[in-house]
């Protein structure tokens, strides 16, 4: 457990849950706490009240490292223009059915 | 009444779920963070949907035509079985939250003793509301030794709740003949038996928090068996009340 933070801002922690098993997190929103188990509490009571979640994931939001959007052109556009990259390029057999 | 033993029994449960839950509904929209607001909201959900189902019984049981709508909106204080405790007003946060913290921890115990009941109803409930309450004190529990063990101005207003709370303790673990006539039938949990789990639990979790706990053993009662209320249930009711008694008979 992280050592609560008792001065000034709770820390922003980003929360995601598992709908069902088998299936994996996603990231539903996020929230204020003043340390993880806190903050997975106020994640039951704010993003599980209606059957939501089997399972609770909470990360602190400066833990998590993001792509910049300025890379945006470097880093996705290349892949716009390699259409074979895509599976569409095989015939199907009838019998497959939908796939 | 052939089982009025039964009737008031399910009337202190309800109406303790009932009144804790629309004092911890006061805080809605008011609460000092936005996550504290929802789980407190929660709570007094939690609390409002067991006091259906204990007052929907007891309304069974009178056999007099009566729902648990009526017994919530159509009574007035003296027939309220609700324990002192938690009739007074919210206070602070850290009041409210301790009044929690102590009601849940008797509450868990209780509800544990009750699914364990001779009457299959009761068991259900108990069973059901068991869960609810034992993350109402897993919550309250943690924020009191976060409040506790905090700055010295959340511990001077908790070490203030408990002095203000401590003699209302008391009436939790006392016992009429109703109690008697309910523990021997099996029905219900003789209240006294709890206490020494609660004193253990309790007193682990005010220790962590770095809390005095009062020596005094004098104890308020008179809200379980109706004797006296405090004068606050009569302004709680008068606003919890209010769309009855203004218009009787509204429904929606």
């Amino acid at each position: 457990m992280t050592q609560p933070k008792r001065t000034g801002e709770w820390p922003l922690f980003e929360v995601f849950i598992r709908g069902q098993h088998g299936l994996s997190h996603r990231h539903v929103g996020s929230l204020h706490a003043p340390d993880a188990e806190m903050a997975i509490k106020n994640a039951r009571d704010v993003y599980t009240r209606r059957n939501e979640g089997v399972s609770i994931w909470v990360v602190e939001a400066e833990a998590i490292h993001a792509s910049a959007p300025g890379d945006k052109e470097a880093l996705y556009d290349p892949a716009n223009d390699k259409v074979y990259r895509h599976p569409t390029f095989f015939d199907v057999p009838d019998e497959v059915g939908h796939m | 009444m052939a089982n009025d033993a039964l009737f008031q029994t399910l009337l202190r449960l309800g109406d303790n779920t009932l009144v804790l839950g629309h004092r911890v509904s006061e805080w809605c929209g008011r609460a000092p963070v936005l996550e504290e607001d929802i789980a407190l909201a929660n709570t007094a959900l939690d609390l409002i949907g067991q006091t259906q189902m204990w007052l929907g019984y007891a309304a069974e049981v009178e056999g007099e035509g009566r729902s648990a709508d009526d017994l919530a909106f159509l009574r007035d204080v003296w027939d309220f079985r609700n324990i002192l405790m938690l009739e007074r007003p919210n206070g602070d946060f850290g009041y409210t939250i301790l009044r929690q913290f102590l009601f849940d921890a008797y509450h868990r115990l209780l509800l544990t003793g009750l699914a364990q009941s001779t009457d299959p109803r009761i068991a259900e409930i108990a069973a059901k509301s068991v869960k609810e309450a034992t993350y109402h004190l897993e919550r309250s529990a943690e924020t009191v030794v976060a409040l506790g063990d905090g700055t010295p101005v959340s511990h001077e207003k908790m070490q203030t709740a408990l002095d203000l709370l401590w003699p209302y303790v008391g009436e939790m673990f006392e016992a009429d003949s109703v109690d008697a006539e309910m523990a021997a039938q099996g029905v219900a949990p003789e209240p006294a038996s709890l206490r020494a789990d609660w004193d253990a639990s309790v007193r682990a979790t005010l220790t962590e928090a770095t809390l005095r706990i009062p020596e005094d053993t004098f104890a308020h009662n008179g809200g379980r068996t109706g004797a006296r209320h405090t004068e606050h249930l009569g302004h709680m009711l008068t606003e919890m009340q209010w769309l009855q008694r203004a218009y009787p008979g509204a429904n929606w």
